[in-house]
């Protein structure tokens, strides 16, 4: 039996008694209605900002795989034909705003499978490009392995004469792969070469990673800036990756209009896997670069927000009774 | 344990004899070849593990559950084969759930261990060579002598040996095994009886052979030798010397008995029940979802697999020159890969399953089951008592009965006999202060005159005081404090014990009234009549039994006159009275009959002193009659009980617990359909039925009694179906006793419930235990399989408590036996309409809300990985990273779900208990209907579409993302493939955050914590997981890609875009159903939400005065003229519910406002 003197009373605290004060939101037209509107309008507006700032990003793109309805570069698509080099000409008809961006962009190409990256399991492994008869290939792995290796060289044409367009390939790739996330071995006799004693290239690279920019010395390795971006897989398979940018000299505030010259040194083969080769310039703008879809998903809902709240007002008018203090 | 034990003591015979053998004090004969029997400790094990096995029996029980099976599988599956995702993934949020789980289990486990010990530590005296000694209760053996002393219960199964009475006997109560209260007496054999010391005791040379342990509580077969002077005296054993563990010492100081049972041998232990385990409803749903989403999850691995084989077909896929095959992967044969892909999708999309569901439904079950207990409301002040939960599995079943079974004595009454009204020599009195006043005579007329009787009055009492079998306890120690009613007694130590409670209450009352009952002293029964003693010499008993249905003393008075008192049925003294105002007396019966009293009749008879000596002759021929004993005892009685002086009559009232009728008002109101089973007789049964508003006086009330025969009874069912189908207007009552029901149930059962599912009340009388279990079973085997409820208070109400869905113990006088098979225990009656309408209501929402999140929340997680899959060559390709696969139903997720499934009220418990109807909306299980359940499902799909497709777009047309761009303060932005599923993944953690919020109605700061805390510490999670190069990590893919994705503005812009697009198509939705199709749920809450006021917890808030009164009817017209429109729009409700919630709120109110 219980014993009389403790008492089981049960404590007549508001959590055990489950009275816990509590904000308890209904959603009632009055408070429905109006915050659609107000997130409706609030939506529109930022929808047309993000437009009309879209639409001031110029983007100009240009294919060159050289087959189908690509007319540049037709002369490269033979593999046979290496190094082969062609030229892809274009006029702007106004300024470029600056900066300006240059990129690759590759389609049909995925990098996002599965075992592309370092992602096979165990995750160390780099096969099948771990080994090239039995010494360790650096940098190992099938995305090393097939770094994008068609080169750009920007002429504008002034006067007939070609003026090189100075392209900027630093701090193109994540400031901290850069710094932080890729190493390079540390270097012998101050030499990077030695370094890389006891390893090989990668079997399609026509040159070694301590000699992937003869033009800076600083920039080989596996802090080749160009490296880095290539190791950061795209999610899908249509994308652009960053290759210079123009900042330099007179053309720090964009490309002036007139005629220009892309020379393209013509390496990377696409035609097995049908992908597209394409050089993009682009600049960007405060919320980014050129996206459409923002602002009209911005739009799409807040006018969508705007016009529930109108059919709402309807149907709360139409199947009321008068006397309804909402 | 339990199960071991039975086997081995059920289906192991060849190792064991038929009978045990036990050398009392363990004296075993000395000659050689004796091998001693081996038995089982006195410990008493209800615990389930221990150290040693917890862990190997608990896994084993845990992956005995389908869902933890299939992720062992999943996780075999990956440390086997070259899977997309890391066996941590999997391994990590199933070791987590084990844990929980078995931290749970362990707990539950502890608190056992800890009862065990309590019981199993007891102290208790043993008599080992000739002195006593105290020891535990564990370390009893077979063959102990153990002392018992007054008030405390036996330790095990013993042989009384002997008591401190010379004659051997002693008294039991056996309540906590089988719920009687009454005084039993035990005796033992003459032999062992006059060993009344522990000395004495060692001398004794005995042993007692029995049949091995069983389970029958009144079977006990046996024999006891004793060796006296080189003389073995045989001695049988029957259960009237057997001493039940469990079972209470009472009314005798100590007796020594011998353990012959003992620890789980024990027959009470035997009679543990090892509780089937109750599954609900909510959870058969719940794995029916889960059928449903692992085919799913087959269909969408089985769909990859062959699209990615159609998609290889084409060589240019299969092997483009950016990405080799290695040898191995050339090498394998091809059927293996099939597999090996099929499972890696398997693998891909397990957590399609929500892994932690179970986990999390039982952390609430068992969390909020606490609030049961903690419920003011459903404490009893008087008794002490708070409402139990024994099973936490249930609760949410609590929201969803159909129909309320249950007890009368102890459940609708207070199984609390009280003396109200008797009628003497034809004038009715009343008892009023412990007096007795005339009808039409107030306490105030009497005046303080001193209590003078007639002698009319004063034979009846002293006739009502002697006629009985009611023993006497008197308690010098006062050790239980029990408050019996006899306070104002002459002595407060007296306590009364009968077999019957009528008896009781009528030697109480007229003790009250001055004619004391004090004892049995030898062959006398004294009384005091207003202090005088006075002594009758009991020269015979005439047992009562259901033949007779009267009983009756032969007394001699002091004056020398012999006398006989009867007392019985109506039916079974008028006709044998010859004297007396018996028409008047007739009369006044029927009048208490009809008020519900229990009424009897007492009559007496003088005898001369020859015919007392015929009398006398022929009793002892009867009683000595070697053959046909009954029927000549019969015959005798008939010729005694005959010639009779009508005295009076008496009215015992069982009273009606407080707010019965309105408890089972509002349970009709709530749509549930209540039954009472009693094995009372019809007519009290009836008239209990009327008064606590379970048979209306409206209500045309169907009888199928008393029938004989099969045919007969069918014939009464068709007659009655057809009443039924042509008077449908009006509700029936239907009354059913437990023969009729029996052959009903034998022939017509369909018939049989096809006229009680028409009746709004069902009343079955004269039932067995086992057929009100079969009754309840017949309930939920019928085709709409309807959730049914037991109350009971008795352990005749065991069966049905453990048959129903959910068993509801009343923690009543008749011992503790249902309250322990129950699977929760409340004090009264009238908190069933708390416990259901509110408790169960809030629990069935929240899990209910719950079950269907936590699909939806894995399907969002889930399908962009699908999706996902179409851009990546199928190549099982994640789109998360493993930390954020492991973490999201381990932690992002996890808590605003527990702690919505604790604290959500959609409706505050005042209103769900003032308005009954609200019920209603939860029946039938419909918040986990396919309906919602697919609504819910496809909502989730949509969600995930627009998380991938929304930051698909986003990536496709975003120059800066696609590529990188220098953009605010020269970051460089590139978005990889973990970029974009980050950026997916924080999409889905807000928009599934968010969508709990807008379900959640009541928010209290700890919603407010955890659902905010959630979406905070995934962003900081991120920001730390991704700001250090983790050293254990083979890759470090997600470094710095957090930061760096919320360092471009559109991503910010993408993120507020998605998320409200998600949301607002659910709130369009909300907002109009709860417009033009609201449930009466919703209504509810605009009260509140009009209302504004935060402590509407009960009516007692508005203790202000009028102007809140005439502030909550203004409120009420609101709502009812709202609901006007809305009623015409749902015509096609038959019965409208909203006119009785109106008038619930009007009958219950009151009952809010006198509970404060």
């Amino acid at each position: 039996m219980k014993n009389q003197g403790t008492t089981n009373r049960p404590d007549n605290t508001a959590f055990d008694q489950q009275r816990l004060p509590a904000w308890q939101p209904v959603l009632s037209a009055g408070i429905v209605i109006p915050g659609f509107l107000l997130v409706g309008l609030a939506f529109i507006g930022i929808g047309v900002a993000l437009f009309v700032t879209s639409r001031s990003i110029q983007v100009l793109e240009n294919d060159y795989t050289g087959t189908g309805s690509s007319v540049h570069c037709s002369e490269c698509v033979n593999p046979k034909t290496t190094p082969c080099t062609c030229q892809l000409n274009f006029s702007l008809s106004a300024l470029f705003q600056g900066p300006v961006f240059l990129y690759y962009g590759l389609s049909n190409y995925f990098q996002n499978v599965r075992g592309y990256g370092s992602l096979r399991r165990p995750s160390s492994s780099c096969a099948p490009y771990q080994y090239d008869q039995n010494t360790t290939i650096a940098p190992c792995g099938s995305v090393a392995n097939s770094m994008f290796n068609d080169t750009f060289t920007l002429y504008q044409l002034v006067n007939a004469t070609r003026k090189t367009v100075p392209l900027d390939g630093k701090g193109i790739a994540w400031w901290t792969d850069y710094n932080i996330k890729f190493r390079n071995p540390p270097e012998v006799d101050g030499s990077l070469a030695a370094a890389f004693n006891g390893t090989v290239k990668p079997v399609n690279w026509p040159k070694p990673v301590y000699d992937l920019d003869p033009t800076n010395p600083a920039n080989n390795g596996f802090l080749n800036q160009d490296f880095l971006v290539w190791m950061r897989t795209a999610a899908l398979p249509d994308f652009w990756k960053l290759y210079r940018r123009i900042t330099e000299g007179e053309y720090a505030s964009g490309l002036p209009a007139g005629n220009y010259t892309l020379e393209i040194q013509y390496n990377y083969p696409v035609a097995n896997f049908a992908g597209r080769k394409s050089v993009i310039f682009s600049n960007t703008s405060w919320m980014g670069g050129k996206n459409q879809f923002l602002g009209i998903a911005y739009l799409v809902t807040g006018s969508l927000c705007v016009v529930m709240s109108a059919v709402m007002l309807i149907v709360y008018a139409k199947f009321n009774s008068p006397d309804e203090d909402f | 344990m339990l199960r071991w034990m039975r086997e081995q003591l059920g289906f192991d015979p060849p190792h064991q004899s038929d009978t045990r053998t036990v050398y009392i004090a363990n004296h075993f004969p000395q000659h050689g070849h004796y091998v001693p029997q081996r038995f089982a400790d006195n410990r008493i094990i209800s615990s389930k593990y221990t150290v040693w096995n917890f862990v190997p029996k608990n896994l084993f029980e845990q992956f005995r559950r389908i869902a933890n099976f299939y992720f062992l599988i999943i996780f075999l599956v990956q440390l086997m084969i070259d899977t997309p995702t890391s066996p941590v993934t999997s391994g990590l949020p199933l070791f987590f759930v084990i844990t929980v789980t078995a931290i749970k289990q362990g707990y539950e486990d502890w608190l056992r261990h800890k009862a065990d010990n309590e019981v199993n530590g007891a102290p208790v005296f043993v008599v080992r060579s000739g002195s006593l000694v105290q020891t535990r209760s564990k370390s009893i053996r077979v063959g102990d002598i153990v002392r018992v002393a007054k008030d405390e219960t036996f330790p095990a199964d013993l042989v009384l040996l002997s008591s401190d009475r010379i004659s051997g006997t002693c008294h039991i109560t056996t309540a906590s095994l089988d719920g009687e209260t009454n005084l039993k007496t035990h005796c033992a054999v003459p032999e062992t009886a006059v060993c009344q010391t522990a000395s004495k005791l060692e001398g004794l040379q005995a042993m007692v052979e029995c049949q091995q342990p069983e389970a029958d509580l009144y079977r006990f077969v046996g024999r006891l030798t004793v060796k006296q002077n080189e003389e073995e005296i045989v001695r049988p054993l029957g259960p009237e010397n057997l001493l039940l563990r469990g079972a209470r010492l009472k009314n005798t100081r100590e007796i020594f008995g011998v353990a012959v049972y003992t620890g789980m041998e024990t027959k009470m232990a035997l009679n543990y029940k090892s509780k089937s385990q109750k599954r609900s409803a909510v959870e058969k749903s719940m794995n029916t979802f889960l059928i449903i989403y692992l085919g799913i999850l087959l269909l969408e691995a089985t769909l990859s697999t062959i699209l990615k084989y159609a998609w290889q077909a084409n060589s240019q896929w299969d092997e483009p020159f950016y990405n080799r095959k290695t040898e191995q992967e050339k090498n394998s044969s091809q059927i293996l890969k099939f597999i090996s892909d099929f499972l890696a999708f398997l693998v891909l999309y397990n957590f399609i399953i929500p892994i932690s569901l179970y986990v999390t439904v039982e952390m609430q079950k068992f969390l909020g089951s606490f609030f049961i207990g903690w419920d003011l409301d459903l404490y009893h002040e008087e008794s002490n008592e708070k409402a139990q939960v024994n099973t936490s599995d249930l609760n949410e079943e609590l929201g969803q009965v159909e129909y309320v079974l249950t007890d009368k004595t102890g459940t609708l009454t207070e199984n609390e006999m009280q003396f109200r009204e008797c009628s003497i020599n034809g004038i009715k009195y009343q008892e009023i202060n412990g007096r007795l006043v005339p009808e039409g005579m107030t306490d105030d007329l009497l005046g303080e005159s001193s209590p003078h009787l007639s002698s009319e009055e004063e034979l009846f009492l002293k006739a009502v005081s002697l006629c009985h079998t009611v023993q006497i306890s008197y308690d010098q120690t006062d050790g239980l404090g029990k408050s019996f009613p006899q306070a104002n007694g002459s002595s407060p130590h007296m306590e009364y014990y009968a077999s019957s409670p009528d008896e009781k209450a009528l030697v109480e009352a007229t003790k009250r009234m001055g004619v004391t009952f004090t004892g049995i002293k030898g062959e006398n029964m004294e009384i005091k009549t207003f202090g005088r003693l006075e002594k009758y010499k009991l020269l015979h008993v005439l047992e009562f039994d259901a033949n007779r249905r009267r009983m009756s003393v032969l007394l001699q008075a002091p004056s020398g006159v012999k006398l006989l008192f009867t007392k019985g049925a109506e039916s079974s003294i008028l006709p044998y009275a010859i004297s007396g105002s018996i028409e008047k007396t007739k009369l006044h019966v029927d009048e208490f009959a009809m008020k519900g009293l229990r009424t009897l009749v007492v009559a007496c008879r003088r005898f001369s002193s020859e015919e007392y000596e015929e009398v006398d002759r022929r009793l002892h021929e009867a009683r000595t009659a070697l053959q046909h004993r009954d029927e000549r005892l019969a015959e005798a009685f008939d010729f005694i009980e005959r010639d009779l002086e009508l005295l009076g009559a008496t009215g015992v009232e069982d009273k009606l617990q407080e707010k019965v009728q309105e408890t089972i008002e509002a349970l009709c109101l709530a749509g549930i359909k209540v039954w009472v089973l009693t094995g009372d007789k019809q007519e009290t049964a009836v008239s209990v039925s009327l008064s606590c508003g379970h048979f209306h006086r409206t209500m045309n009330i169907l009888e199928l009694v008393q029938q004989k025969s099969d045919s007969e009874c069918t014939d009464q069912l068709r007659k009655l179906a057809r009443r039924i189908r042509e008077d449908h207007v009006i509700q029936h009552g239907l009354v059913v006793d437990g023969v009729s029901l029996s052959l009903a149930l034998r022939g017509q059962e369909k018939l049989f419930m096809e006229v009680c599912k028409s009746c709004t009340a069902v009343l079955c009388c004269r039932m067995a235990p086992l057929q009100k279990a079969k009754v309840v079973r017949l309930l939920k085997t019928s085709p709409e399989k309807p959730i049914t409820l037991a109350v009971g208070d008795g352990a005749n109400d065991v069966s049905m408590i453990q048959e129903a869905h959910v068993g509801i113990g009343i923690m009543g006088k008749e011992g503790r036996q249902a309250v322990g098979n129950s699977d929760y225990a409340i004090a009264r009656f009238k908190f069933l309409a708390k416990l259901l309408l509110v408790h169960g209501h809030c629990y069935y929402i929240r899990i209910a809300t719950l079950v269907q999140y936590f699909f939806y929340k894995n399907v969002c997680f889930i399908t962009p990985q699908f999706l996902y899959q179409f851009f990546c060559l199928f190549s099982q390709q994640t789109l998360y990273d493993s930390v954020y696969l492991t973490l999201y139903n381990i932690c992002f997720t996890s808590l605003p779900i527990l702690v919505y499934s604790l604290f959500e009220q959609l409706v505050q418990p005042h209103v769900l208990q003032s308005k009954p109807a609200l019920y209603r909306d939860i029946s039938k299980n419909s918040l986990l209907s396919m309906k919602t359940f697919l609504c819910w499902t496809l909502m989730g799909f949509g969600h995930a579409f627009f998380f991938f497709f929304g930051c698909y777009l986003l990536m496709h047309e975003d120059t800066s993302l696609m590529g990188n761009g220098q953009i605010l303060k020269a970051n460089r932005l590139m978005f990889g493939n973990w970029t974009f599923g980050t950026l997916v993944f924080t999409v889905m953690v807000i928009t599934v955050t968010l969508k709990l919020a807008l379900e959640t109605h009541f928010w209290t700061w700890m919603n407010h914590f955890v659902t905010w805390g959630s979406i905070a510490f995934y962003f900081i999670f991120s920001f730390f997981y991704g700001g250090i190069l983790w050293p254990f990590l083979h890759t470090q893919d997600m470094y710095c890609v957090f930061v760096e994705l919320l360092s471009s503005g559109s991503v910010w812009f993408a993120i507020i875009v998605i998320v409200i697009s998600c949301l607002v198509p659910d709130i369009i939705k909300k907002v109009f159903y709860r417009h033009l199709w609201p449930t009466s749920t919703q209504m509810s809450q605009l009260i509140e939400g009009d209302s504004g006021v935060s402590c509407v917890d009960s009516m007692c808030c508005f203790s202000e005065g009028e102007r809140q009164h005439s502030w909550v009817g203004q409120a009420m017209e609101r709502t009812l003229g709202r609901w006007d429109p809305t009623r015409i729009s749902r015509s096609w409700r038959t019965s409208d519910p909203f006119y009785p919630s109106d008038r619930s709120i009007l009958t219950l109110s009151s009952m809010e406002a006198s509970h404060c």
